[in-house]
């Protein structure tokens, strides 16, 4: 034998190392709505199977908390069975010599105490509460419940126009979500357990971009009924749209000379060309919404005139205000909220940043916005100042890349303490403290004051994108419940004691996504249409494709190519480029069909009303 | 059409066709377990698993749909493996005690594990215990279960109450009632449709022969059995008899040479139901108590059941008339016993009925002067009579045709079709055509509520008498009953009077009756009581001598203070556990106990 040997890994320890993969996956992709009980268990059985078998908590622990758990799971438990499990987890967790000990018990015993109901369930009734309820992952994930698997047919078959259609059953925007949705749908898809989850969004896009011009529904037979709609973002005309097509005429209120809310005034050009945005409101204006513009409540009119004037009332007034830094001199030239910043540039105003130094606070997308606006604006330089680490950033993965491709500084684990103005008034400069990262807190990392002095970042013009804020003061005085800055609605987004009054979308929720918004609309509509004293039903008449049947090996994910950072940083022209034909086909063939295969066909695998 | 090749032959079969209806049509035959044609086609037991060429993975024929060049193999040496040890894995999980299985000889389990010559499993038994209510009318045997889910799905789609689920998640994931409740909490209409089309032994009725037997033996019990009209029409295909064989008096014969005392003709009270609903439907009517909503119908305790537990604000829209088995039972207790001088505790009364429902709707009490009780002692369902004349070892061929007892000896036409749909709402009407008219119309005159097929679930009906219009409707299966009640409750539906039967086609596709695993019989056993009542010679309820004889000597005549006593009941008496939250599909909302 020699003195050293270069080491190779067995075949067994491959096909381990490639277990390790797969599980990694198959938990990504695991269905919502498990026993918390029986994935304990699950998890402490693997967890043991890790022991080296050296110190007794572990080897002997695990095992006996294994055991305790399948009791209770058979129903064999009682109330002091739940006790032993938990006093047990909790001696493992102070006993155990390593992580492979004390981390597992600590899974258990987070579980047993924050899932008690569960455990209790089993021991009084022997059976689980939990079930499958919601068999196709990417449905089930979607807010607005969208038919993935039936538009991924259809655009696998080349039937664009009916994918768009069949899209426009639950969301009204296709071509912007086609953009900009964050694909909450893509999570759990199951295809992670094959190889990579289907790129959903992608082939909507393809979708979007290929159909043409799809034309509206026709709307049902007039109702005589009046809906006011406040706000034209993306909730709103989500409503009206619905509220349409069940035959009511609706009436939408808009301060802005122009529809879409953040979507047109928010988001960047580049991100979602407003020439694709129309789109999607051409569509819905189709179905016959009025739009009043320019008007804006408890300024040009007040909710009691509206409530008086129509059947029913909805208020979908999004969440278009900015917070603050709370920093002195906040208000001085050269500082703005990145809220008012990119609506400007919504607005087509002159704004000319050349030559300029630009900083930007936070992390999230519309810091990413803002930044990447900046840089388009010709700013000399751009830095993104944030509290915490890039992996902290709540933006998307691709938007920070993409600001950063496009040469944008992320100035990191620096916290701002000090404006630097000058006697004009102007901005000249940031003070930042040094941060260092420290102990997770609810699941995420905090920061403290690494203690050394602060630091100087020069800048002419600093945008504040540290969150959003609601304009509720005209809505509290009108009697309307507010709390935590938000419009408290009920969950049918109505109000006690106000009848036909709604409210719904970022101003009752705080700010979130498109999609989100969109299916806070499906669902007063609906509610709008139940108080007014109908049912129609909102459907689609788009024969889905049978799914094909083949093996499913695995195959790589088709992810949409950007333009290139360096010619795309000096035009406002949307980066994302379309997927063709063929790859489309491919990508939307990955699809596993969950609305046939597994559960799905069972219960739940196409909602085909609503 | 699309062109494939199944086991070397060259099938032809329209776009959208299934696998397995592709290959039945070329007369090639894919065993098939879960399957339930348009109700579940969710391929849960892989049984009908083929081979497409080109394809590693094994597909499903029930439910994936045959493409264009397909060549498919149901019989290749992988099919052939991986069947068996599916059916393997599936009996793993199976008690395979058929020697005493009700299903045994009639289970598709046993059927498809027999065909494959399957004779060892190969599996540790791994069977699955939940406790069960045994004296509930509807048994479940958790160690028989296969999970195949047609219970699940028959109760959702069909009968609209959702009373079973897929609970739990995982390895412990199962068949159960929904929203965590036992049976016996459950708003169970006792349609037994669940029953009827559950493929094994999991699912059955409680069975009560034994109690029958008892009473049989005992001597201080005079034993009147009462069969019901769609009995007749279902009863025969268990014994291998033809419908032409299998007549009521061939029952009769079966239950006096079993020892019973008194036979009778159910459909004898069903005459009486109608003189007792059609006259009060002519008084709430003119009364302008159904300007609103409709009279129902109340012979179905299914429907009772349902509309206690999902609507019952409008229980008091439902006749107050007991159904022809409980009044059989308070004729039998009063008037009955009464002429053969006997003490109504005496009288041990029975009823063979196609329903799971009637064994609850036993459980009501009777009170009739000094006697308190319940009308029906003992009900035994179709499929359980069929087993105590397999156990009394008489040879069907040679029963012979028995008449039914005196008193009670005469039925009508009119009376024997209350076992099919529509057959209550024609009865009555021929009955109140002739209090409004005073004469008698053409007996056919209203065919129109009669099912045309097997998928008929709703007949509407229009007509003027003596310028009075009627609006009726008949309507079977819970699903399509809960569909026409809100229509009627959203204003967007008006009748007068409506005929609710639960189980699909009517009592004839009842709970109780012989299971014939993938078809559905009610349309032809309905067929079987139309033609008994196109060939009867009395087809008007009001025309038989002995319900005339009834009123005469003891009733005096419909609706009297001693008919509403004995023969109208009040639907308040006994509760029905209540529809729990549902979500918008139906589905039973989970509420967690701590």
């Amino acid at each position: 034998m020699s003195r050293l040997e270069i080491l190779t890994p067995s075949k067994a320890q491959l096909v381990v190392e490639d277990l390790y993969g797969n599980l990694e996956r198959r938990i990504a992709a695991s269905p919502p709505g498990l026993c918390p009980v029986d994935i304990t268990r699950a998890f402490i059985e693997m967890a043991h199977s890790q022991t080296c078998g050296k110190c007794v908590p572990c080897r002997v622990g695990l095992l006996q908390l294994k055991h305790l758990l399948t009791d209770v799971l058979n129903g064999e438990a009682t109330l002091e069975t739940l006790d032993l499990i938990e006093d047990t987890s909790k001696s493992i967790m102070e006993t155990a010599d390593c992580a492979i000990g004390y981390e597992a018990a600590r899974v258990v015993y987070r579980s047993i105490k924050n899932c008690h109901e569960d455990y209790e369930e089993h021991v009084h009734h022997g059976r689980c509460t939990c079930m499958t309820t919601q068999p196709v992952p990417c449905v089930a994930m979607c807010p607005a419940h969208v038919d993935v698997p039936g538009y991924i047919a259809l655009v696998r078959e080349g039937r664009y126009a009916d994918a768009v259609k069949l899209i426009r059953k639950d969301n009204p925007f296709p071509t912007t979500c086609a953009f900009i949705c964050e694909h909450p749908c893509e999570e759990r898809c199951r295809r992670n357990m094959v190889d990579d989850a289907i790129n959903i969004r992608g082939i909507k896009r393809v979708a979007a971009d290929f159909a043409g011009k799809v034309p509206a529904p026709k709307c049902g037979p007039s109702t005589g009924k009046k809906i006011a709609v406040v706000g034209g973002g993306p909730g709103g005309l989500s409503a009206a749209y619905y509220l349409q097509l069940m035959g009511h005429q609706v009436t939408v209120y808009e301060m802005l000379p122009k529809l879409g809310g953040m979507l047109r005034y928010g988001i960047p050009n580049y991100r979602l060309p407003k020439e694709r945005l129309d789109e999607d409101i051409e569509a819905i204006l189709e179905t016959g919404v009025e739009v009043k513009y320019g008007l804006k409540i408890g300024q040009d009119i007040t909710l009691d005139g509206l409530r008086k004037e129509y059947d029913a009332v909805l208020i979908t007034i999004g969440a278009s205000t900015d917070k603050k830094l709370g920093l002195e001199g906040e208000d001085a030239d050269g500082i703005v909220s990145a809220v008012y910043f990119l609506r400007n540039v919504g607005l087509e105003k002159e704004l000319d940043l050349k030559d300029q130094e630009v900083a930007i606070i936070g992390g999230g997308n519309v810091a990413m916005d803002a930044v990447r606006t900046a840089v388009r604006k010709g700013a000399k330089k751009v830095s993104c100042v944030y509290r915490r680490r890039i992996a902290d950033m709540t933006a998307l993965p691709a938007e920070i890349e993409g600001a950063m491709a496009e040469g944008v500084e992320m100035l990191t684990l620096k916290a701002p303490s000090k404006l630097d103005i000058d006697e004009n008034g102007k901005l000249r400069g940031i003070w930042v403290t040094p941060q260092m990262i420290s102990k997770i807190k609810d699941g995420r990392a905090s920061v403290i004051a690494t203690g050394e002095e602060d630091e100087y970042i020069p800048c002419t013009t600093l945008i504040v994108a540290i969150g959003q804020n609601i304009e509720t003061r005209h809505y509290e005085e009108s009697g309307i419940p507010v709390a935590r800055g938000k419009i408290m609605t009920l969950p049918n987004g109505g109000f006690p004691g106000l009848p036909g009054l709604f409210a719904g979308g970022d101003c009752a929720s705080g700010p979130a996504t498109v999609i989100k918004a969109v299916a806070a609309a499906k669902v007063m509509a609906a509610n709008i249409d139940e108080y007014l004293g109908y049912h129609h039903e909102i459907t689609c008449d788009v024969e889905i494709p049978a799914p094909n049947i083949d093996d499913h090996s695995a195959c790589g994910r088709i992810e949409l190519t950007e333009r290139e950072a360096c010619i795309r940083m000096h035009d406002f022209e949307g980066i994302e480029n379309c997927m063709n034909q063929k790859e489309a086909c491919q990508e939307a063939g990955r699809c596993l069909r969950c609305d046939h295969f597994g559960f799905g066909i069972f219960k739940g695998g196409r909602e085909r009303l609503w | 059409m699309v062109n494939l090749t199944i086991d070397n032959k060259l099938v032809q079969a329209a776009e959208g066709t299934t696998i397995m209806e592709a290959a039945a049509s070329a007369g090639i035959p894919i065993p098939h377990l879960c399957f339930l044609k348009k109700i579940n086609e969710i391929a849960a037991c892989r049984a009908c698993v083929v081979e497409v060429e080109g394809k590693e993975r094994l597909i499903t024929a029930c439910n994936n749909v045959v493409e264009e060049g397909m060549v498919i193999h149901t019989n290749s040496p992988k099919v052939r493996l991986d069947r068996r040890r599916t059916v393997q894995l599936i009996l793993s999980q199976h008690d395979c005690k058929c020697a005493t299985c009700v299903r045994s000889g009639n289970c598709s389990l046993q059927k498809l594990a027999n065909d494959l010559n399957i004779q060892d499993i190969r599996f540790g038994e791994r069977l699955e215990f939940q406790p069960w209510d045994q004296s509930f009318p509807l048994i479940r045997n958790s160690q028989k279960c296969i999970k195949c889910m047609r219970c699940i799905q028959i109760c959702d789609k069909v009968q609209s109450l959702n009373i079973w689920d897929f609970e739990g998640t995982g390895a412990r994931s199962t068949v159960n009632v929904s929203g965590s409740r036992t049976i016996s909490e459950a708003d169970c209409s006792l349609c037994g449709q669940c029953i009827t089309h559950c493929p094994v032994g999991a699912l059955r009725e409680r069975d009560d022969t034994e109690k029958l037997w008892a009473a049989i033996a005992d001597p201080n019990k005079v034993v009147v059995v009462q069969v019901a009209p769609a009995v007749r029409a279902g009863w025969g295909e268990a014994l291998g008899i033809a419908p032409e064989e299998a007549t009521v008096g061939k029952i009769f014969d079966a239950l006096k040479r079993m020892g019973v005392d008194y036979v009778f003709d159910t459909s004898f009270t069903a005459d009486l139901t109608i003189m007792e609903e059609a006259n009060e439907f002519i008084d709430r009517f003119t009364k302008g108590e159904l300007q609103e909503r409709p009279m129902f119908t109340s012979c179905c305790p299914g429907w009772i059941r349902f509309i206690k537990s999902q609507f019952p604000h409008l229980v008091p829209q439902l006749s107050s008339a007991k159904s022809p088995m409980q009044m059989f039972g308070a004729v039998m207790k009063s008037y009955f016993a009464e002429q053969i001088g006997r003490k109504p505790e005496d009288i041990y009364s029975v009823a063979i009925m196609p329903c799971l429902a009637k064994k609850g709707e036993a459980n009501m009490e009777l009170f009739h002067d000094e006697y308190a009780g319940h009308d029906t002692d003992c009900v035994i369902t179709t499929r359980e009579l069929t087993r105590m004349i397999r156990s009394s070892n008489l040879i069907p061929a040679m029963l012979k045709d028995v008449e039914p007892d005196r008193l009670f000896h005469d039925v009508t036409g009119a009376g024997i079709i209350f076992g099919a749909t529509g057959g209550v709402m024609e009865a009555a009407l021929r009955t109140a055509y002739f209090a409004i008219m005073g004469e008698n119309c053409p007996p056919d005159a209203f065919k129109m509520v009669r099912a045309t097929s097997q998928d008929t679930d709703l007949a509407e009906a229009e007509f003027e008498l003596k310028g009075i219009n009627l609006h009726i409707a008949v309507v079977n299966g819970l699903g399509n009953a809960r569909r026409l009640i809100n229509q009627i409750e959203r204003g967007e539906k008006k009748y007068d009077f409506v005929e609710v039967m639960a189980c699909p086609g009517g009592c004839v596709g009842g709970g109780g009756q012989p299971i014939h695993d993938g078809f559905e019989m009610a349309y032809e056993r309905g067929k079987n009581l139309y033609f008994l009542d196109g060939s009867s010679k009395l087809r008007y309820s009001h025309e038989n001598p002995d319900v005339q004889a009834l009123y005469n000597n003891y009733f005096e005549k419909p609706n009297s203070h001693k008919a509403h006593h004995l023969l109208h009941t009040n639907h308040d008496s006994w509760e029905m556990p209540r529809s729990p939250q549902r979500d918008r599909n139906g589905n039973v909302i989970v509420s967690k106990c701590c």
